[in-house]
């Protein structure tokens, strides 16, 4: 299998052409820049909308200057309407959770790296690879679409929850072709994230080099490797569910559409669909979905501390297990998101007990990346100040999970903006310091230079701080009855919530704007920085074994490494230094060798 | 900057934990008769939550203030319990903790959903509908009509899309669009929606609970103090959700009878 794999992978040569090398390329690592970018060119799309939200949210009746330009009857004078509030909150929900949080730290780094980590030239099915990049591609050019057609786009909201999402225009603006746009963008992304996960798993399982055991992988392609495999269950089932939907519209069916609903005095021309079987059908997708966005954050902020740290975890396998755990109980928890939706309450605390154990193996590795801090050469740089952030900003959104996954709290918080901070912080917010702490980390390989490394330590400072001020508040929100997804507060119990709604959005103005500190150290460094070395951080995974930097088309040149080592030797005596590399035949003693 | 960095992360750790030490934003006053092991569930979650929060972030600093910035000669050195001691403490400490809270959670949940209404609490139909709710009390018959929704007719205010020429059961009916309920009586509350998903929930009675199309759901609770509290939807229902509210009263008995009778008399 491997040498199949091989000879598949090694068919196709470096190309020439501008369109084959930067457009329609088959070069993994060209594919893995491709989802960066669109990843960044979305990060900002949705950053920007949640500033739009933001300022309604402190200033309801704030005109926003130039607003009007975004959308043709959602904001006259520029003062938002309700339901493009709702509109942009639902895009922005939508286009960060998938085109960011799904995007970047799966498919772009797992895109780049995981060949390279596992010792391959490329994936073992480059053109199903390259497919998977365009197929999402015009998934999110489908997804913006719907900005300019009709009524605008959706307000559902990103779970889209039926018959709301089922009914056509009748339910409200965008919930006719919005939905339909919507539905048929993530049916497409699906596509995507499938061809994709099938590429990783093959390119785990079959093409590692020679000496590369699994257990000798690098725990960011462990990450990536679990992931894929979510991606594939989870995927499938969103897909048929949003064909469902779709349907739902187009066809006459009424899958998530029951009998006897009235809008503006007329019965609905539907009946025997089921709205609690769209939850089901989303939230099994939706759950294993947040490990989705957050394993390979997990992956990555232990690669990079490793390598900060000068040492190995506390256990390569327990971590990997621990990650494994978290992959398998994603499926036994999801009706946490459904305590209160009339589901039978005997399943509420059925679905209850696998979230309260989840926290196990979610403990397990905090507890080991607190433990492996312990007695490290810890270096601080923009890459490790990122990881360190990731773990206490996991932890603060982990430990709001006790009250979420007990129905009997739930039912003070559920749909308040106590769940709002707790995703945004366990997530979002993570998953981002995930992706900012692997974006600092292996900018260098990916382009030959360093990142300004002033910049990106202010970056990280806003950015810390920011996150805190902007997501803490929501849970005391959230204590205190504050419902999500209302465009204004007009409960009475509400209005004394608004000052603080306006420290949110001052806060998140100043941390977005930190954002661009970044982006301009992005494009800066890729032209102005200082050139790197081919392993400017004395690592010793594969990818700093390339024989040039950025690596060649085929990733190695004339020969694929071999190993000899488990992927972290830090804190051993070799030749070189406290390190070896996967690739040094020199032998060392060491504590460590689990593999 | 580790060390700024260690110290502001116990600092973060502590300003974020003093709101909720002093109740500054924090859930509404319990206004009914099952809310306390609610009450109590959540304060039990908060201590366990808020000592992992904290504990964890000092130790996260702590390490981050210790072992940065090494000097050349300085060697790493492995936790003495290594990874064993930390899959131990994660199911021991973890494992008791959410063994404890799974079973005390049930308790508090069983109170609401568990216990069925006991035989004379008094029925409320309460309708959810993009972007009002409608209560109708059965009057003096103790019936309620037969709802027809091919008969509804906001035009009409026939919200319930009731046959009032050929049903005698629904000429004694009342609707109205805010709800009131006799303190200290249990209420059975019996709920539909006519068109897409909604919500009630009244903090105060520590009750959330969807309205789901095609599915007749129910709850039931006694409010144990006289007050007017709000009754807000939480399920995104569409451009007016966030106006979607109504007002439940919490009278004497004799101010609840006296209540129903005008409403009575404006139907």
């Amino acid at each position: 299998m491997h040498d199949m794999a091989q000879h598949d992978a090694a068919a196709h040569h470096a190309p020439t052409s501008f369109i084959s090398k930067h457009v329609f390329s088959l070069d993994h690592k060209v594919i893995g820049k491709q989802y960066y970018g669109l990843a960044l060119l979305a990060a900002l799309a949705g950053m920007g909308l949640s500033w739009l939200m933001r300022l309604h949210l402190g200033w309801t009746n704030y005109a926003i200057p130039g607003l009007h330009l975004l959308t043709k009857n959602g904001a006259p004078g520029d003062v938002m309407t309700p339901e493009f509030y709702l509109q942009l909150m639902t895009m922005h929900a939508t286009i960060m959770v998938f085109f960011v949080l799904t995007t970047a730290p799966f498919a772009a780094f797992g895109n780049y790296f995981l060949p390279i980590q596992v010792g391959a030239e490329d994936m073992p099915f480059p053109h199903f690879n390259m497919m998977s990049f365009w197929v999402t591609f015009v998934a999110f050019l489908v997804l913006m679409s719907s900005f300019f057609v009709g009524q605008g786009p959706t307000l559902g909201g990103w779970t889209q929850y039926a018959p709301l999402s089922a009914l056509g225009e009748v339910g409200g603006p965008g919930e006719g072709t919005g939905v339909v746009l919507w539905a048929a963008s993530i049916g497409i992304f699906c596509i995507g994230q499938l061809l994709g996960s099938l590429n990783f798993i093959t390119t785990t399982l079959d093409m590692r080099t020679k000496g590369m055991s699994l257990w000798r992988l690098p725990i960011s392609s462990w990450g990536w490797f679990i992931t894929s495999c979510m991606g594939l269950t989870a995927f499938a089932v969103l897909m048929p569910a949003c064909i469902l939907l779709i349907l739902d519209h187009v066809a006459g069916t009424s899958f998530f559409v029951s009998s006897n609903i009235v809008i503006n005095d007329q019965m609905q021309p539907h009946s025997g669909g089921s709205t609690l079987l769209w939850q089901h059908l989303f939230w099994f997708f939706g759950h294993p979905e947040v490990y989705i966005a957050i394993v390979p954050g997990m992956g990555i902020v232990s690669h990079v501390l490793i390598t900060n740290m000068r040492k190995p975890m506390l256990s390569h396998r327990v971590l990997i297990y621990s990650f494994g755990a978290l992959a398998v109980l994603s499926y036994m928890v999801y009706g946490h998101h459904m305590f209160v939706s009339g589901m039978n309450p005997v399943s509420s605390l059925a679905f209850s007990f696998p979230t309260l154990v989840i926290t196990i193996p979610s403990t397990i590795v905090v507890l080991i990346w607190l433990g492996s801090l312990y007695g490290a050469k810890l270096r601080i740089n923009a890459a490790s100040l990122f990881g360190l952030g990731f773990i206490s900003m996991f932890i603060a959104g982990g430990v709001s999970g006790f009250f979420l996954a007990q129905p009997s709290t739930d039912i003070m918080l559920h749909a308040t903006y106590f769940v709002v901070g707790h995703f945004h912080l366990v997530m979002g917010v993570a998953a981002m310091f995930g992706i900012f702490s692997g974006t600092y980390f292996w900018f260098p390989k990916m382009y030959g230079r360093m990142m300004n490394e002033t910049l990106g330590k202010i970056h990280f400072w806003f950015s810390f701080v920011g996150a805190y001020a902007i997501f803490m508040p929501f849970h005391y929100l959230g204590l205190a009855g504050n419902v999500r997804r209302y465009q204004a507060f007009t409960p009475d119990y509400m209005q004394k919530l608004i000052p603080l709604h306006q420290f949110i959005t001052v806060a998140a103005l100043v941390t977005g704007a930190a954002q661009l500190i970044f982006l301009y150290n992005l494009i800066y460094s890729r032209f102005k920085g200082t050139p790197a070395t081919d392993n400017p951080w004395q690592a010793t995974s594969l990818e700093w074994s390339t024989p040039t930097t950025p690596p060649p088309h085929n990733n190695f040149g004339d020969k694929l490494p071999e190993v000899f080592h488990d992927p972290y030797q830090y804190g051993v005596e070799s030749s070189v230094g406290d390190y070896v590399m996967q690739t040094s035949p020199e032998k060392v003693k060491t504590d460590n060798d689990e593999a | 900057m580790a060390k700024f960095f260690a110290v502001t992360i116990v600092a973060i750790a502590i300003i974020s934990a003093i709101p909720i030490l002093r109740h500054t934003w924090w859930m509404a006053e319990d206004i009914s008769a099952h809310g306390a092991p609610i009450d109590e569930q959540m304060s039990e979650t908060m201590a366990e939550a808020g000592i992992s929060f904290v504990a964890s972030q000092i130790i996260l600093a702590f390490f981050i203030w210790k072992f940065s910035n090494p000097k050349p000669g300085d060697k790493v050195k492995n936790f003495p319990g290594g990874a064993k001691a930390m899959v131990w403490a994660a199911i021991l400490l973890v494992g008791t903790e959410v063994l404890a809270l799974g079973v005390f959670g049930v308790k508090a949940w069983a109170n609401v959903y568990f216990t069925p209404p006991s035989a004379d609490a008094m029925p409320i139909q309460v309708q959810a509908g993009q972007f009002a709710f409608y209560f109708r009390y059965p009057g003096p018959d103790g019936k309620f009509a037969t709802a027809h929704p091919d008969m509804i007719s906001e035009a009409n205010q026939n919200f319930y899309g009731l046959d009032l020429d050929h049903d005698a059961d629904a000429k004694d009916d009342i609707v109205t669009a805010q709800m009131a309920v006799p303190v200290n009586r249990e209420i059975h509350l019996l709920m539909h929606t006519k068109d897409v998903g909604h919500s009630f929930f009244v903090p105060e009675l520590r009750v959330q609970q969807d309205f789901v199309p095609g599915l007749d759901l129910s709850l039931h609770f006694t409010a144990t103090k006289i007050g007017k509290y709000e009754i807000v939807c939480t399920q995104l229902c569409g451009l007016g959700h966030y106006n979607m509210k109504a007002y439940i009263s919490v009278l004497s008995q004799q101010d609840f009878d006296d209540w129903l009778k005008k409403q009575a008399a404006m139907q």
